[in-house]
């Protein structure tokens, strides 16, 4: 026996990021708009998923998938919304997956409806670590920070903070109860993912929520402007 | 977490380029970027590796400063805390130079010794 090094000089997520992009190209076939939303645990992200789509986005056709490491109660919280919402499960991995990766998504295609939808909102399982590892075919990726999270987060998550084009940064409401600075996690958000875009919302009262809507409505015309 | 999911991509990468040889070596580069704690790592990497290729294999870790390099005046610094406004002009256009890797680097591999096939 004698030892041989063999150079190998590759991306320990290239294999993800090679079926992220088959997943793009199917998704680009049907004209879909792929958003990966991302946050904590608890953030609102499904709250916010059903303030913002809770009325017809600018003749934009919305389905959501909705990942979970077990269970279809965020998914059972979208049927009520009368769009296509599908449900991923990432508990057949090593004690449940904590975030979802190309090849999840990848299994799952065939249970989206994808000729009839024009935007796809993936909501991650949610983790403020993984997730933003793991490309599964999107355009962009969002995510939520609530404000019951702390200033602090984005220094401590800055791979999350800097993956994202945008960061909603929600449960406003709240603020007279908490002695959370608000400013100041602004201001950290910049300090990691300077210029970033930023929206301010509650999604309990609806605070913010029409800013979430433009800015999604703009996401799935700037994939037809590239088109066109 | 985070560890378990980058211990199973390096591993797959690892077990790609074996072809079936015993893994003895994987070294890995790791930017400081992805907040991988090294021995966490290493933990989950013995973990997945068992029943494979890699059962015996020592996971190096080489890791990488970040450095980042600002557009606007070319700047150049390490941060110690992650921000990427750059700290001379201010400007959020900002390059990263090197504090990313996620790469296998190289693997070393057992060989058997073959009999000469060569010319008598």
């Amino acid at each position: 026996m004698h030892r041989t090094k063999v150079r190998v000089v590759e991306d320990a997520l290239d294999a993800n990021n090679t079926i992220a992009r088959a997943n793009r190209d199917d998704f680009d076939r049907h004209d879909i708009t792929v958003l990966n939303l991302m946050s904590a645990p608890g953030a609102g992200k499904t709250t916010l998923l059903e303030r913002a789509l809770g009325e017809p986005l600018a003749g934009i056709r919305v389905g959501v998938l909705e990942g979970d490491v077990q269970g279809s109660i965020d998914a059972d919280r979208l049927a009520g919304l009368h769009i296509p919402v599908t449900q991923l499960n990432t508990d057949n991995g090593f004690g449940g997956e904590c975030h979802l990766d190309a090849n999840m998504v990848r299994s799952a295609l065939g249970d989206l409806p994808l000729h009839e939808i024009d935007m796809l909102v993936i909501e991650n399982v949610g983790n403020l670590v993984c997730p933003a590892e793991f490309r599964v075919g999107e355009d962009a990726r969002a995510m939520v920070c609530s404000i019951t999270e702390g200033e602090d987060k984005p220094l401590k998550y800055p791979l999350m903070f800097r993956a994202c084009e945008l960061i909603v940064v929600n449960k406003l409401d709240l603020l007279p109860h908490l002695e959370v600075d608000v400013d100041k996690l602004l201001y950290n958000i910049d300090v990691v993912n300077p210029d970033v875009k930023r929206i301010l919302t509650s999604a309990k009262t609806g605070e913010g929520v029409d800013e979430l809507r433009d800015w999604l409505a703009e996401l799935a015309h700037r994939r037809v402007a590239v088109r066109a | 977490m985070h560890e378990l999911s980058v211990a199973t991509a390096v591993l797959n990468t690892a077990v790609k380029h074996a072809g079936g040889r015993p893994v003895s070596v994987v070294n890995l580069r790791v930017g400081r970027m992805r907040q991988v704690v090294p021995d966490s790592l290493s933990f989950y990497f013995e973990i997945v590796a068992r029943d494979t290729v890699c059962e015996q294999a020592t996971l190096e870790l080489v890791e990488i400063e970040t450095q980042l390099r600002c557009r606007a005046c070319r700047h150049e610094w390490s941060p110690e805390i992650p921000a990427f406004r750059c700290p001379g002009c201010g400007s959020a256009s900002v390059d990263v130079v090197a504090g990313e890797e996620l790469e296998v680097d190289y693997i070393e591999v057992e060989e058997q010794e073959t009999a000469c096939t060569g010319p008598r």
